[in-house]
């Protein structure tokens, strides 16, 4: 009936109902669907600036009383000192005068274009001396109110109870031994458990719009940062994540931790409404675990980058580099001629001066000391040779250098003990139309820092991809022509040759572009991305032999769990199917996969350094068998029961789908003469049917005897 | 298992059709020839010309006397297939997308798409038992309420009392065919999220399956009276075709990437793969290969014993199952 209520109604205010969808109107989860539209920003400043209104009025006090003759004299003045430091609005200074004397009260009010100038103007003729007995006190306006109610009484403030925090490191104690991943795909973010015995993931939480861009772990695993509109929040504890700490930062848009989990840097830029401008970079420093907010660095985009050697330009993150070790101490900024070095003590400049390096193009931290390397390209046309140096902070003092000559290019890797440097250096052929590569390697633990060369067998090889053992003594160099190249293994040390790098072999023609070494070393993946398709070679460097050779089609990310027992390899959302990872045994054997569409990210979640001395160390590996046994028969028990797992669950869903075909059949039969009578009483057609099915069956089993036949043949 | 590869074709296959007995393989192009081939040997056995257009679909009465096709030149025919002739044109004044005979094919569903001023239509028109007598008025129209969005198949439910469609709004909705009220549409939370592509139904009427290019390209089975879901198969790539195994508890879906993407990225990526799945546990159980273009057109000979898949690449691929298939174990 209301329905033919709508239809009548609709037919009289000419509206044709069949074309209108109630169903396709749909009203959006939450408000914006989570999508942030691309004007935002603009939006909510604009907003901003309506909800506080007063933001950009200075109130001036401590002005000269002046008679109305004066007036105006006195408003020339104040407008020639305010209308340097900003633009005042038109009839945006108002002074009052009293009505009664006609004398003017002593303060004035200023309107500002922008808040920005208005707190510009506060800043700097708070305490202007107009003359001997005129010195100016100047307030925002906003701040009358919260000036105006200031208590007489100071209060002591309260001492709340200690409460203490969650454990948030409680991950570490999973009696299986687990890693976490987190994975970005679609609307959710989820924190997994990678149950490689279970051949599957077990969900740790999980939750829609978690963050507005990525997500990061912090590099000891403690926390896990999210990027939102307001500015970043970081995430832990015990069992679910929650919000630990959140650190106001408008429109962030790259986060950075130290690599003690101390401080997190934030980043943010604003495009320029002038092209020709450079962009406006504002970058903040917080302590983690208070909150607060230890130094922000504010400009436009070139004071925090600087011309590549191939003067290209953009900041690229981390623009603050963070020195070795776990005390936090020290960070650097690269920006034109100079090295910015600061202390985390007072946030300032070492020695409050910057180190001043003509043309510096490139720095380096030590991971684990506070050594600086730095490269410096050739000047002058070559008559200045380049220079790559190692500088102790913070006594500045230049441990090493060295001069290299007819250099194009260079790039510094740092092995993650901080024992060596290789330099990779790109230089001039002769006739200065081709480069070539070799590397300088620098010894940094031993005495007077000894520089090797080392060049390729073939000097003309391109070097596509070099990396560092972990924790080890040997790298990885892709070299050759694409797209079969060649991956040699050196060392740093052999016993045969005392301390001279040698190669230990090379590998010819491989589909490889990319490196990836197992966090605790000794195996290492060669992969093919991109053109080649997610190749990837498991390989043991130990004995120099490919343990597997597999693809993950497409694949895009490869990524070891910190304690080197998986690999996850990714297909992200750059291409459009077969999104998902994959977990991969560190043999290179296929675990599980993991389809999810819209796949943008996946993370594991690092691990702090082990506690065990390296002497226990060896005595475990030593005494594996002993140690491996106990786990063995978990695995075992584990695989027992999930067989026994899987069967039942088989057998539930064979048997509910049995159910649901009973069902269907004696109601089937129950329509059997309404069909026929629709069939023109086609009497005899269901038994025919099934007849039918059964020869068919019959037929199956002849297959079946066949095939035993024919293995009695053979 | 080696294919019989049959090119009749000059352009990507649309649809294939087995008759009852199994013994017909009838195939639709977007050429305008829809072909008759002997299920067995897939050798040619006739065309059927009249169409200007491309053919999407098409359908066989139960005793393969009568074949309807719908074609984007606007209409649906029909045609002896004993002799290929033309016996009637049912015309519209949009493209005819899927047709289905109902049971006693005394009556046919036609779905329309959208064209200019028209939205996506279902048509039940009533099928003479004399060619003479047919007429072309409908016995029924039945609009979608989201006319934009074409409806790409229309089936018959149990006994003619019902329509099933699915279309580009990713809802499956059923229909009184009787009244033509609208019975209830499929759950947006566990549906389809993309367009629907293909509905099929099981050889016994109970259950049917749809294919989507929707996010997890997911086929899913729904119990034909009460719409709920059973089945979800995830793919991984657009579901274009999906199909049933008669003789065994097989589903197999076809797809792959979109064909204008087809010659920007690698061969492999296209995975043109007609995959098996099975049908409780709903594992991947394997994959037939060969296509070099999204498959289409996916169909089981009645039997189970032998099917057929149709691909962007114009070719009609047949396959006698090998005997260890009738014994996998998984």
């Amino acid at each position: 009936m209301a329905e033919l209520d709508i239809d009548t109604r609709a037919a009289k205010l000419g509206i044709d109902w069949s074309q209108v969808n109630l169903d396709s109107i749909q009203l959006p989860p939450g408000e914006n669907f989570g999508i942030e539209s691309d004007d935002e920003g603009v939006y909510h400043d604009d907003q901003l600036e309506f909800d506080t209104g007063f933001g950009n009025i200075i109130v001036v006090d401590n002005l000269p009383v002046v008679p109305k003759t004066k007036f105006e004299k006195l408003e020339n003045v104040l407008k020639k000192i305010y209308s340097q430091l900003g633009v005042i609005k038109e009839k945006g200074l108002w002074m009052p005068v009293d009505p009664n004397t006609g004398m003017t009260l002593g303060y004035c009010f200023i309107e500002f274009n922008t808040p920005q100038e208005a707190q510009n103007a506060k800043e700097k003729t708070h305490g202007y001396k107009l003359d001997k007995s005129h010195i100016f006190a100047v307030n925002m306006f906003d701040d009358f109110d919260r000036l105006m109610n200031v208590k007489e009484e100071w209060e002591a403030p309260q001492t709340k109870p200690y409460v203490p925090g969650e454990n948030l490191q409680k991950w570490l104690t999973d009696e299986k031994a687990r890693d976490q991943l987190v994975t970005r795909s679609g609307p959710d973010t989820e924190v997994f458990w990678n149950d490689a015995r279970q051949k599957n993931t077990e969900l740790v939480h999980k939750r829609p719009y978690w963050t507005e861009s990525y997500v990061q772990w912090s590099p000891l695993g403690t926390y896990l940062v999210t990027l939102h509109k307001q500015g970043a929040a970081v995430w832990g504890g015990a069992d679910t994540f929650t919000r630990l700490m959140r650190y106001q930062h408008n429109m962030v848009k790259l986060v950075d931790f130290s690599p003690g989990e101390k401080y997190l840097v934030t980043y943010h830029s604003q495009e320029p409404s002038n092209p020709r401008d450079a962009s406006k970079v504002e970058i903040k420093v917080f302590d983690v675990r208070t909150g607060r907010m230890m130094r922000d660095f504010k400009g436009s985009a070139d004071e925090f980058s600087i011309g590549g050697p191939g003067g290209v330009a953009g900041a690229s993150w981390p623009v603050f580099r963070w020195a070795g070790g776990k005390d936090d101490k020290y960070f650097a900024k690269l920006s034109k001629n100079t090295i910015s070095v600061y202390e985390t003590e007072t946030f300032g400049l070492i020695d409050k001066k910057s180190i001043k390096v003509d043309n510096v193009v490139d720095i380096c931290w030590s991971p684990t000391d506070s050594i600086l390397s730095l490269f410096v390209p050739e000047q002058g046309g070559g008559n200045q040779p380049a220079k790559v140096a190692l500088v102790q902070i913070p006594s500045k003092v230049e441990l090493r250098q060295k001069n290299l000559f007819s250099v194009s290019d260079c790039k510094m890797y740092w092995q993650s003990s901080g024992e060596y440097l290789a330099v990779k250096v790109d230089r001039y052929t002769k006739t200065k139309k081709s480069t070539y590569s070799g590397f300088e390697l620098f010894r940094i633990k031993e005495r007077d820092i000894p520089i090797e060369v080392l060049e390729l067998d073939n000097k003309n090889d391109k070097i596509i991809a070099f990396a560092w053992e972990p924790k080890g003594h040997r790298f990885a160099v892709i070299h050759g022509d694409q797209p079969r190249p060649d991956v040699s293994f050196y060392t740093m040390k052999t016993t045969q040759h005392g301390g001279r790098v040698t190669k230990l072999g090379t590998l010819k023609a491989k589909q490889a572009n990319a490196l990836f070494w197992s966090p605790t070393g000794k195996y290492i993946i060669l992969a093919g991305l991109k053109n080649f398709n997610g190749q990837l070679e498991f390989f043991n460097v130990d004995e120099l032999e490919t343990m597997a050779t597999t693809e993950h089609f497409m694949a895009t990310d490869i990524e070891w769990d910190p304690t080197g027992r998986y690999v996850a390899t990714a297909v992200t959302s750059v291409h459009e199917m077969e999104n998902g990872f994959t977990i991969w045994s560190f043999n290179g054997k296929l675990l599980y996969r993991n389809l999810k569409d819209h796949f943008f990210q996946l993370a594991w979640r690092p691990r702090p350094p082990s506690f065990l001395s390296p002497e226990k160390e060896e005595e475990i590996a030593k005494n594996l068998k002993k140690y491996s046994k106990k786990y063995e028969l978990e695995d075992q028990d584990v695989s027992l029961l999930l067989s026994e797992q899987d069967r039942e669950k088989r057998k539930a869903l064979k048997e509910e789908w049995e159910k649901w075909v009973k069902q269907w059949k004696s109601l089937h039969e129950e329509e059997k003469l309404a069909r026929q009578s629709l069939r023109d009483g086609e009497v005899s057609d269901e038994e025919e049917e099934e007849d039918e099915a059964k020869e068919v069956k019959e037929v199956e089993f002849e297959d079946v005897i066949e095939v035993t036949e024919e293995v009695v043949q053979e | 298992m080696r294919p019989i590869l049959m090119k009749g074709h000059e352009r990507p296959l649309t649809f294939l059709r087995y008759n009852r007995d199994g013994d017909m393989l009838f195939s639709c192009a977007k050429d305008h020839t829809p072909t008759l081939w002997y299920a067995d040997n897939g050798e040619r056995h006739g065309t059927f010309r009249g169409h200007n257009g491309a053919v999407w679909c098409c359908d066989v009465s139960r005793d393969s006397l009568r074949l309807i096709t719908g074609s984007a030149d606007q209409s649906a025919k029909l045609w002896d297939v004993k002799t290929g002739q033309q016996l009637f044109s049912f015309k519209f004044g949009s493209p005819a997308r899927s047709v289905d005979f109902a049971l006693g094919d005394k009556l046919a569903v036609i779905t329309t798409d959208p064209f200019m001023e028209r939205t996506s239509a279902i048509h039940v028109k009533r099928i003479a038992e004399d060619p003479e007598d047919q007429v072309s008025e409908s016995v029924l129209v039945l609009e979608s309420p989201n006319g934009r969005k074409r409806i790409n198949r229309a089936v018959w439910g149990p006994l003619n009392q019902t329509i099933v469609s699915g279309g580009e709004d990713a809802v499956l909705r059923i229909w009184d065919a009787e009244t033509g009220k609208l019975l209830k549409e499929s759950d947006s939370e566990v549906g389809h999220k993309n367009t629907i592509t293909s509905l099929t139904k099981s050889a016994d009427d109970s259950h049917f399956i749809t294919g989507s290019l929707d996010k997890t390209a997911k086929a899913c089975l729904w119990d034909m009276r009460t719409l709920t879901l059973l089945k979800t198969y995830v793919s991984g790539v657009p579901v274009n075709a999906v199909s049933m195994s008669p003789l065994l508890d097989h589903v197999v879906l076809g797809g792959g990437q979109d064909a204008s993407a087809v010659t920007t990225t690698d061969h492999r990526a296209g995975k043109f793969e007609a995959k098996f799945y099975d049908k409780i546990l709903q594992e991947e159980i394997g994959g037939v290969k060969g296509h070099f273009g999204p498959i289409n057109a996916l169909a089981f000979n009645p039997d189970g014993k032998s099917f057929s898949s149709g691909g962007e690449d114009g070719y009609v691929r047949l396959h006698h199952f090998d005997s260890d298939y009738f014994n996998i174990r998984i």
